[in-house]
């Protein structure tokens, strides 16, 4: 069993927006291509050009349907690891390999002392871990550790390769334990939560809700009233509007 | 405190080299930075100074790694061994292809060029291969927006001299309400991604009208969920309500549309329809305070929008506004009139309206930034109408698309929202005249054997005198584009093309010389059919197409119907240009253009189309190739070419850095510096417009002086926005019996029909040809975001989002039809029937079935193993869809097109949907045989370790962790 630092300096994490999430797939491709090469490389993928290819990905776009008829909704859902504050993938490894760095609070795995058990990923009930069959160790998302630090980058690129590539700029990274930083306001702006509360593990990353629609249901009934006059008479109206 | 048992390295160096370049994994054309490790790819980013996607990418772009190293990747030139369709090829050099391929095609230009159909896919060079089939003299080319854009794009040039398409945009940073029209998700996919992300924070409106609720109509305020192919009735529904109760800009309409120019009335004379005219041709509107003819055109004039008049010679005249409100005032607009039909409630359909009166009139906004106009007034402010609408495929694939997309953009015109803050924003080049200048060559007088054409295949007819006509006035091309039954048809039609070529309709063909163009499969009409005609051979054992040739970077459904392959290499292996004599990449604030540099050396016998053809035209003498001498004029391929190349004094394919020195840009001598300053600048060029020029382009001085002198339009002179159509007046007036230039009879009545000058609505053929209990239900398609505008969608990484199609229905309707989730259904049409895996989703119209485009693979194709899902379970509606629409009264059978541009009608499917018996296979119908890897093509890796380190600890990790 693995123990988890008392309290974090930093909670580094993302904030998601589910409001302009259109589905695009961007942040978990560009994921996948940092991300191999990177601290956890390779992103294996078994069988690329035959049936059923099957490959390593630390962050996944779920698309579905939410509620029924009128009310429904179309959730693109990127998901990716929380980096929770008490995760269980972390208490649950036998071997210290899963752990939680007290310095930012990002979750990572050390390869060279994982034995590849895969206790984390059924703890994890967030499905956010990776197992990769090639290495026989388990993967999972590292915030793009060897990004946010990475002094070979200019700054301005030294965060998540998702939140720097997504085109409608649905994500966000930032210190999530700053109640002054600008993922947190946004959170408490937007009423930003926690995926799965009651799970206990209180995940870092936040979702930030869709803003409410203004659509039939919510909007008021306008219409236009026809211009006092007979109808043929509305085009003379109209050139009427002209100064003259 | 640090948990020092674990180390991490947090500099790692990402790469030991980084080049810019421009993607081309769809048609965006995006800047990216790529890093290279040890002379391999590490990682495709976004450029963050890149004007198009400003650092973002997208999925394909970050998959671009695995475009590059897929094994699907052709290796050498191949020579057909087998027969037609069966992928048996032998490899041979490069200089017995280009001989081969000189001695058919030398053949051709010695005797008839026309036999030379050259038609180009996802071409991005086509300023280059449209001017090289013209060196050769064939009218016969084309690239693919025949099939993808053309309504889109000649709706808006012949109604406002731009157009939405990738050639405008909502102006992202005032609207206040967005309106989008169909699946929009196919072109300038990251700008539209990065201004809705803009749009919504600022709590601006998003109204999405499209059947199926994905992509960006998941994000918008309000998803109306039409039927398909009746965005035009409501369209014009808004316009009634908008018309009945005064809610126009009738300050916008008088100054900036013709609108209040007189149109006479006089039926049975060659001028009904046309605008009354003084004796220097300008056109006559009334002056609103004393009544008055006026010429139109005089800065003086204040023309009155409503009147009627006799003229001096005694007809009828009245305004074109007149003609406009009458005709959509008629009840058959109102609301209440086209909800049933539309699948879009009247309330809604009113309560819209009045959201776009009180966003554009009661919500205008006003721009502290004085302006001065074409007749030299200086305005203070930039007055908006903060309305945006945009539209692309969905609106396009119908046969109505034409006369839909001019009825968005009357919309936007009573609206005042084209080109002003907040509204719709032209891109440059655009506005150009309307319709522009340029028009189609390819008539038999301008047509002989070893000669160019003396003008481009391609172009704008502004009447029946520009058509491509045989003397008897049937079709000239083998498209039929610009004859009577396509006139407007401004990109060709790729579509037809085998299957005209097939039945020697209009006359047979020697060759058929296609690039990155998947004819024989998802970018085809009926699959099945093709694929028979591209086989069928003559009584004397010949093929009825007799030579093929075919360039693509791989082993795709149509390289095994090529007779000789020419195998072009990837994106990254390149020179190319995103030129502004072809689709340029400005937004609205600023001119651009940008270029491709190879990143790395191909590593395979594979050479760049645009070098080969270029190298093709020296071998056959073409006059733009070759020097006087006869040696080849850019022996430096491409790259030479794009240098070089003139195309009038001082104007090439790059605008950037021009003039001996690089000092002078749009026009100047060329620089043979010219390609290492766009590298220096990451591969982009840019001129930043002035802020007074950027709203009112169309009727703003400066602005257009500027692209005059750009090169844009011939002259600085103001562009009038065309919401009534002369042009089109012109060809139903020939129809009418009019002119030199008339229609046969047998298509008098559909040219009359469909040559309206002003937009209307009706139903497109194919819902109105065949059996609507029969076949019940609209089906449609959208390519999934993460492959949209994508050149091969096999990619290790893609596949794994999506593998597979199913057939998406609405859960209460399927439920009606005792379909489930997952169930195998049998989808028939009047053509022929498929079979596909069923998923139930709300957000779809009732009436409507939908899948994800060009998923579905033949097995064998693109290197995929044959028990790939892609092949077993993905499936493509093309073969449901017919090419030509059923035979009327007389035999004749019309293309399953637009009447007006011949724009592909691939949203007007309709089909019955069954569930299959559960005892047939799990596996999509109909199957093909497995095609075979043609030589060269590289064995499938069973792994990939991408990017893996060596499997020694290099940083001494291991050791500090113990």
């Amino acid at each position: 069993m693995t123990s988890l630092p008392r309290a974090t300096a930093k909670k580094l994490g993302l904030v998601i927006d589910l409001d302009t999430c259109v589905g695009c797939h961007a942040c978990a491709v560009v994921c996948k291509e940092w991300n191999s090469g990177g601290h956890s490389a390779p992103m294996t993928d078994r069988s690329p050009y035959d049936a059923d290819p099957m490959g390593v990905w630390f962050n996944r776009v779920h698309s579905f349907e939410a509620g029924e008829g009128a009310s429904s909704r179309t959730v693109h859902f990127p998901r990716s690891c929380l980096h929770c504050e008490t995760p269980a993938c972390v208490t649950v490894c036998p071997t210290g390999a899963s752990y939680k760095r007290p310095e930012d609070g990002i979750v990572l795995v050390d390869a060279d002392l994982c034995i590849g058990c895969r206790l984390c990923s059924w703890a994890c009930p967030y499905g956010a871990r990776e197992y990769d069959h090639d290495d026989g160790v388990m993967k999972k998302c590292t915030l793009c550790i060897d990004r946010i630090y990475n002094e070979n980058l200019e700054e301005i690129d030294r965060v998540p390769a998702c939140v720097s590539t997504c085109p409608v700029g649905a994500r966000h990274y930032g210190d999530l334990g700053d109640p002054e930083s600008a993922v947190s306001k946004l959170v408490a702006e937007r009423g930003g939560y926690d995926l799965m509360p009651e799970m206990g593990f209180a995940p870092v990353n936040q979702y930030l809700p869709p803003r409410p629609r203004r659509d039939a249901g919510n909007c008021a009934a306008e219409r236009l009233e026809p211009v006092a006059i007979e109808a043929a008479g509305v085009l003379g109206w109209i050139d009427r509007l002209l100064s003259r | 405190m640090p948990d020092d048992r674990h180390v991490i390295d947090l500099n790692p160096p990402v790469s030991d080299q980084v080049k810019t370049t421009t993607c081309y994994m769809c048609a965006c054309r995006c800047g990216i930075k790529v890093h290279l490790k040890a002379g391999q790819v590490r990682y495709i980013e976004g450029n963050r100074d890149h004007p198009v996607n400003r650092g973002v990418l997208c999925a394909k772009g970050a998959a671009g790694i695995m475009h590059h190293l897929s094994p699907a990747r052709l290796a050498q030139p191949l020579l057909r061994t087998g027969p037609r369709g069966s992928g048996e090829y032998k490899t041979i050099s490069w200089d017995e292809a280009l001989d081969l391929a000189a001695s058919w095609l030398g053949e051709i230009r010695r005797t008839d060029p026309s036999k030379l159909a050259f038609f180009t896919g996802r071409d991005q060079s086509q300023a280059l291969t449209g001017w090289w089939a013209q060196q050769f003299g064939t009218p016969n080319y084309a690239a693919h927006g025949g099939f993808c854009s053309v309504n889109i794009a000649a709706a808006g040039l012949y109604s406002i001299g731009g157009s939405f398409w990738e050639f405008g945009e909502p102006d992202w940073a005032h609207t206040k309400y967005l309106l989008m029209f169909g699946v929009a998700e196919d072109h300038d996919s990251n700008p539209i991604k990065i201004g809705l992300g803009k749009l919504k924070a600022r709590g601006a409106k998003f109204v999405s009208v499209n059947p199926v609720r994905t992509g960006y109509s998941s994000i918008a305020d309000e998803w109306l969920g039409i039927r398909p192919g009746t965005d035009g009735l409501f369209v014009l529904s808004l316009v009634h309500e908008l018309l009945r109760a005064g809610k126009v800009d009738a300050e916008y309409l008088a100054a900036h549309t013709n609108m209040p120019w007189l149109v006479v009335q006089a039926r049975g004379t060659a001028e009904d329809g046309l605008f009354a005219r003084d004796a220097e041709g300008a056109p006559l509107c009334l002056d609103r305070i004393g009544g008055m003819l006026a010429s139109a055109l005089d800065p003086q004039i204040r023309p009155a929008l409503d009147g009627a008049t006799v003229l001096p010679d005694g007809r009828r005249a009245v305004t074109a506004f007149r003609l406009a409100g009458e005709r959509y005032l008629d009840p058959c607009y109102a609301p209440d009139a086209v909800a049933a039909r539309t699948g879009v409630p009247a309330d809604t359909i009113r309560r819209i309206a009045a959201e776009l009166a009180r966003v554009a009139f009661d919500e205008a906004i006003e721009l502290a930034q004085p302006w001065t106009d074409w007749a030299g007034r200086r305005h203070e402010t930039m007055r908006g109408r903060p309305v945006a609408m945009h539209a692309m495929r969905g609106i396009s694939a119908h046969a109505n698309g034409f006369h839909t997309c001019r009825a968005i953009h009357l919309l936007q015109m009573l609206l005042g929202t084209i080109d002003v803050p907040g509204g719709f924003r032209y891109r440059p080049p655009f506005p150009r005249p309307i319709p522009p200048a340029v028009r189609p060559t390819g008539k038999p007088g301008q047509l002989a054997p070893n000669q160019p054409m003396p003008g481009p295949p391609l172009g704008f007819p502004q009447g029946p005198e520009d058509l491509i006509l045989a003397a008897d006035g049937s079709a000239a091309r083998i498209d039929k584009a610009f004859s009577w039954e396509a006139p407007l048809a401004a990109h060709g039609a790729m579509h037809l093309v085998i299957a005209n070529a097939h039945a020697g309709d209009p006359y047979p063909i020697d060759t058929l010389f296609l690039y990155m163009a998947n004819m024989a499969w998802n970018s085809a009409m009926n699959v099945p059919g093709t694929l028979a005609m591209l086989t069928d051979t003559n009584a004397d054992g010949g093929y009825k197409i007799p030579r093929i040739i075919y360039s693509d970077a791989f082993a795709s459904e149509m390289a095994a119907y090529a007779d000789l392959i020419l195998p072009d290499t990837t994106y990254l292996e390149r020179w190319d240009c995103i030129s502004l004599l072809d689709r340029p990449i400005c937004n609205a604030d600023g001119v651009a253009d940008a270029i491709r540099q190879p990143v790395v050396p191909p590593g395979r016998d594979v050479r760049p189309f645009q070098d080969v053809l270029i190298a093709l035209g020296a071998k056959l003498k073409l006059p733009g190739l070759t020097n006087a001498d006869g040696t080849a004029k850019y022996p430096g391929g491409y790259a030479d070419y794009i240098v070089r190349h003139e195309r009038a004094p001082g104007v090439g394919s790059l605008a950037g850095w021009r003039g001996t020195g690089g000092e002078k840009y749009g026009k100047g001598e060329p620089n043979q510096d010219q390609l290492a300053r766009y590298i220096e600048n990451n591969c982009h060029w840019r001129h930043e417009i002035a802020p007074e020029h950027r709203y009112f382009k169309f009727a703003n001085r400066g602005y257009l002086e500027f692209a005059a002198a750009m090169g844009f339009i011939a002259k600085a002179e103001r562009i009038v926005l065309q919401p009534y159509s002369e042009a089109m007046q012109r060809f139903r007036q020939a129809a009418r019996g009019h002119g030199a230039i008339q229609p046969p009879d047998a298509h008098r009545a559909r040219v009359e029909t469909y040559f309206d000058p002003l937009p209307f609505w009706y139903e497109p053929f194919e819902h109105a040809g065949f059996d609507a209990a029969a076949f019940p239900m609209h089906a449609v398609t959208q390519r999934p975001m993460a492959m949209y505008h994508s050149w091969g969608s096999q990619n290790a990484w893609l596949r794994q989002i999506m593998d597979s199609n199913r057939l998406y229905l609405h859960r209460g309707r399927a439920e009606a039809l005792g379909i489930g989730e997952n169930d195998w259904v049998w989808v028939t049409s009047p053509h022929g029937r498929i079979k596909a895996q069923a998923r139930l989703m709300e957000g779809t119209n009732p009436d409507t079935v939908w899948t994800w485009n060009a998923v579905g693979k033949r097995s064998g194709a693109w290197n995929l193993a044959p028990d790939a899902a892609e092949g077993r379970k993905g499936f493509l509606l093309n073969h449901l869809i017919a090419e030509l629409l059923p035979p009327r009264a007389d035999g004749h059978r019309y293309a399953n097109a637009d009447p007006v541009t011949g724009q592909a009608a691939w949203y007007d499917l309709r089909v019955r949907v069954e569930k299959a018996d559960p005892t047939e296979a799990s596996e999509t119908s109909p199957q093909f045989p497995v095609l075979p890897a043609p030589p060269g093509v590289g064995a499938r890796p069973r792994i990939l370790r991408t990017g893996a380190k060596a499997q020694i600890p290099s940083t001494g990790a291991k050791e500090a962790s113990r």
